[in-house]
């Protein structure tokens, strides 16, 4: 006799706090290793699952066991070909491979490092750590128009659809043995006895008897039946929903990028990797997020990702044209009211002559007063980075916009020249603040 | 020919290789018929639970029972399957069976049919008669009782994290965890006590020590010759304390001068799980040479009665071979002898030596050799011997000769390692004393007691290790293990090691 079970039904995440709490003891490690990764990483797969290495001291599990070396020891091995009895082997030199003799580590980790696998979720948590988005609670507080139903217990009354069958049963269940309603197995037992008393041709007085006693039963049986009803409208329950406020779920993501001739391929694929991290970064708080591509060179529209990244074009620097493609298609598409707004803009920092004027003043009294938030990324040569060490001084537009920084703090710009400053500068530009301060 | 057609043609139990639980029960139906009424054996009923590879997973990491406490190194273990498996580098057990009353068998949903009738024939009733019936689990694990016992385990450590948090409950468990393998009683069998004698005992160490801290008391001065009887006290406790002590989860838990009662419990704990697979660490060889014995019989047995396709006969073979092959010392995938296959080469060698004995086997075996019984030979084996003694006493120069066996010998003041003995006339019963000894765990494991415990001066706590044949304890992990025992002690810990004496 053998019981049979299905358990895949059974949730598989048995270990799932083992998980975390390993996790957790290699917090700091771990840290590192992300940011390594990033660092090496292409940007398609930045967000993929990770494998990760920890040194074996912190998450070692030690125990009392005895060196690999020292001593007498013997023993005995298999697939004999030519050794006879008395026969001497030379030692193989200390620390060299695997020679006879050397008895094999107990655990099967040795001193290697530790290796396992981080789950996207995992990797993403690690990566975002410490960041937050500016200023969610202030557009979020402005913002509360919408509301998300969830359950809050039961109710007496609601939408057939939310009946809540187990309640519903259980209310029923408790009814019908505290009014005393008879089962139906009892009704159909009565009623065989009847028909079979029914059956006797000549009754006796006695069963007589018995058959009105049990007709008067059934009877009584039926009505009570009748009367106490299966299921009752006030056993009935509904799950009941709360519609509690929720922040606006919705993000959009404005990738501005000058592809101007300056551009080259170098400075492409950094913005790339910049607007890949925002991406990412928002997607993960928002249940939806759009993205809007918008290059320009002396003429702005909007594109899809690939034209945007790797289509060439040629022509002269306006900024200003990419900001006002950006407020068209806020205008068109992306009522601020609905949507939170992220812009985030590349460029190389050289701009016509006296357009820079002309981008301040679009952004000052238009676009940042619906933006969340604004990040302009300057891409610097590398030999360039080190003669700009000051983050006053710099081009046109880059001094331009430290007066948009000035009057909106929820501005900002940075300065990337290699591939290795892209994560520290996007966690400098969300670095969370801290507390206090952070509602601004 | 007339005979032939009165005997209706036996029925295929399955004909193809997806399982369904019909068939599954059909299948194993017929097993059992074989397992009980052919080979008699002797077992827990079954329960015979399918999983996913994920759950495989899962249970890979909390040692492979149905359910543990929460600790990080499950979770280190996990990770570290995990990776291999989605690597490709290592497959997943077809099963893993736990030795419970009723016996449950985990099986991969993966597992073809053919594997499904291999793994139940083998863990259901292969091991699942060695667990019932091998004197050192009868003696020292409670099957009824283990999954209570866990559940208790895990509901205990639970309260305990919420009633001191993680950090500290993860402490102790560091530290007793290090200690696992010296938390067993390796001689005297301790009491076991029940479920509800290890709530009610927990429950009076609770309310003692709250007792205790009745800050009242403390004002009041002690009397100027109580320090007298103190002394005394502790001298007599110190005789108590039946030193030396091996078991060092057990001296800790009950003298330790720091610990609270609920880190006593855990040490309790962890000690009982220690202590329950102890006899598995002693049976390896011999509880899968076993089920592979088994497995190997019923499903030839069913095979030579038409009721396994020659198709899945082939299947199973094919996975049973590739569990028990043993490659030679030069070979790169050699990691040491194979238990599966030096358990199974023994019995089928018994059965051999039983039923068809050269006179090599009349002269090592006038016992058994010749007298046919094997199923009896076999299940006398089963139930009293471990891997040492069955090997000393069972192990054939046929075995060895098969396995071409050769004992080197290795002296650290040595330039060279010696062939002390190969197989052959003068080598054989030299190869089978150092097979043996190679599977004793009391002389595998290190030999650590606790040797003093100075309670009336420094508190300093004496261990003692005695080296087996010079061989020292590896001093990274030693100084390791002895900071865990300093956390649990509270005090100095000091070690030294001694040469046994010869």
């Amino acid at each position: 006799m053998a019981h049979f079970i299905d358990r895949r039904l059974n949730p598989k995440d048995k270990s799932l706090s083992n998980r975390r709490r390993f996790l957790k003891r290699v917090r700091s490690q771990i840290k590192k290793a992300v940011e390594d990764a990033v660092r090496e990483r292409g940007i398609a797969d930045v967000d993929r699952a990770k494998n990760v290495s920890v040194p074996t001291e912190g998450v070692a599990e030690p125990s009392f066991r005895k060196s690999s070396e020292g001593g007498r020891r013997e023993r005995v091995f298999t697939g004999n070909k030519t050794f006879q009895t008395g026969d001497r082997i030379e030692k193989p030199p200390r620390g060299g491979g695997s020679g006879a003799g050397r008895q094999g580590s107990p655990d099967g980790e040795g001193e290697d490092d530790f290796l396992f696998a981080l789950s996207r979720e995992e990797f993403l948590d690690f990566f975002f750590d410490d960041l937050e988005l500016p200023d969610l609670v202030k557009q979020s507080l402005k913002e509360i128009t919408k509301t998300h139903p969830h359950r809050a217990g039961y109710s007496t009354s609601g939408a057939p659809a939310n009946i809540n069958i187990a309640r519903t049963m259980r209310n029923a269940l408790g009814r019908r043995i505290g009014l005393k309603r008879p089962k139906d197995k009892e009704a159909q037992e009565l009623l065989k006895r009847i028909l079979k008393l029914e059956k006797v041709a000549a009754p006796t007085k006695k069963q007589r008897e018995e058959l009105a006693a049990l007709r008067a039963q059934y009877e009584d049986f039926v009505r009570r039946r009748k009367v106490v009803a299966y299921i009752d409208p006030l056993d009935v329950r509904y799950n009941y929903f709360e519609q509690r406020p929720e922040p606006n779920a919705n993000a959009v993501m404005f990738c501005l990028m000058d592809v101007s001739a300056s551009m080259g391929e170098r400075e492409k694929d950094l913005a790339k990797r910049f607007f890949m991290l925002l991406h990412l970064f928002l997607d993960r708080r928002y249940e939806k997020t759009d993205i809007v591509f918008i290059r320009h060179t002396h003429d702005a529209s909007e594109v899809d990702e690939e034209t945007f990244f790797y289509s060439p074009q040629t022509g002269g620097t306006v900024v200003s044209t990419a900001l006002v493609v950006m407020k068209e298609v806020i205008e068109e598409r992306y009522p601020p009211s609905e949507w939170n707004i992220y812009a985030a803009q590349a460029s190389d920092g050289e701009n016509f002559s006296g357009d820079s004027q002309k981008c301040v003043a679009l952004l000052t009294e238009e676009l940042m007063q619906i933006s969340q938030y604004f990040a302009y990324v300057e891409i610097v040569g590398e030999d360039e980075a080190q003669l700009i060490n000051s983050e006053a001084t710099g081009m046109e537009l880059w001094e331009s916009y430290g007066r948009v920084a000035e009057i909106w703090p929820n501005f900002a710009r940075k300065r990337v020249s290699t591939a290795a400053d892209i994560y520290p500068v996007f966690r400098e530009l969300f670095a969370r603040e801290p507390s206090g301060q952070g509602n601004g | 020919m007339a005979k032939r057609a009165t005997k209706a043609k036996p029925e295929l139990l399955f004909d193809q290789t997806d399982w369904d639980f019909d068939t599954l029960r059909r299948t194993f139906d017929a097993i059992e018929q074989v397992a009980r009424e052919d080979l008699d054996l002797d077992f827990y009923p079954n329960q015979i639970e399918i999983i996913s590879s994920e759950q495989m997973l899962d249970a890979y990491s909390s040692i492979g029972m149905p359910l543990m406490y929460h600790h990080w190194s499950f979770g280190k273990h996990f990770l570290g399957h995990d990776r291999l498996y989605r690597k490709g580098a290592r497959g997943l057990a077809y099963e893993i069976v736990i030795n419970s009353n009723p016996c449950i068998s985990y099986c991969l949903e993966e597992n073809t049919m053919p594997l499904q009738a291999l793994v139940m024939a083998h863990a259901a009733f292969g091991h699942n008669h060695f667990f019932k019936s091998n004197h050192l689990f009868e003696q020292w694990t409670d099957a009824e009782g283990i999954l209570d016992y866990l559940e208790y385990a895990r509901r205990f450590l639970a309260s305990c994290e919420e009633k001191h948090g993680l950090g500290e409950v993860e402490a102790t468990l560091d530290a007793a965890h290090a200690l696992m393998p010296h938390g067993v009683f390796r001689h005297r069998r301790p009491r076991q006590l029940s479920l509800r004698e290890a709530e009610e005992q927990r429950q009076a160490r609770l309310a003692a020590a709250e007792q205790n801290v009745y800050y009242l008391w403390n004002t009041i001065p002690a009397k100027p010759d109580g320090s007298q009887v103190q002394d005394a006290d502790l001298l007599e406790r110190k005789r108590e304390m039946q030193l030396p002590e091996e078991n060092l989860l057990y001296f800790l838990e009950h003298y330790s001068p720091i610990l609270k009662s609920w880190q006593r419990e855990i040490l309790r704990i962890v000690r009982n799980i220690s202590q329950y697979f102890y006899p598995q660490k002693q049976t390896k060889v011999m509880n899968e040479g076993c089920a592979c014995f088994v497995h190997y019989y019923i499903l030839n047995k069913l095979h030579s009665e038409g009721r396994l396709s020659d198709g899945a006969m082939l299947e199973i073979l094919h996975s049973h071979t590739n569990v028990l092959t043993q490659p030679g010392f030069d070979d790169p995938r050699f990691s040491g002898i194979n238990p599966y296959a030096l358990g199974f080469a023994m019995m089928q060698d018994i059965k051999r030596v039983c039923v068809d004995p050269t006179d090599e086997d009349r002269e090592w075996f006038p016992d058994i050799a010749g007298n046919g019984d094997w199923r009896n030979v076999l299940k006398h084996a089963w139930k009293n011997y471990r891997d040492e003694s069955f090997i000393q006493q069972f192990l054939s120069p046929a075995v060895m000769r098969r396995f071409r066996m050769f004992a080197i010998s290795d002296k650290s003041d040595s330039r060279y390692c010696t062939v002390t003995g190969i197989h052959n006339t003068h080598g054989y019963r030299h190869l089978r004393d150092v097979l043996a000894h190679d599977h004793d765990l009391s002389a595998l494991e290190p030999d650590i007691q606790i040797a003093d415990a100075d309670l009336l001066g420094d508190r300093c706590l004496h261990l003692r290790a005695v080296r087996r044949n010079s061989v020292p304890l590896d001093t990274a992990s030693k100084e390791a293990t002895l900071k865990y025992v300093e956390r649990l002690w509270g005090y100095k810990v000091e070690m030294v090691e001694v040469d046994a004496a010869h």
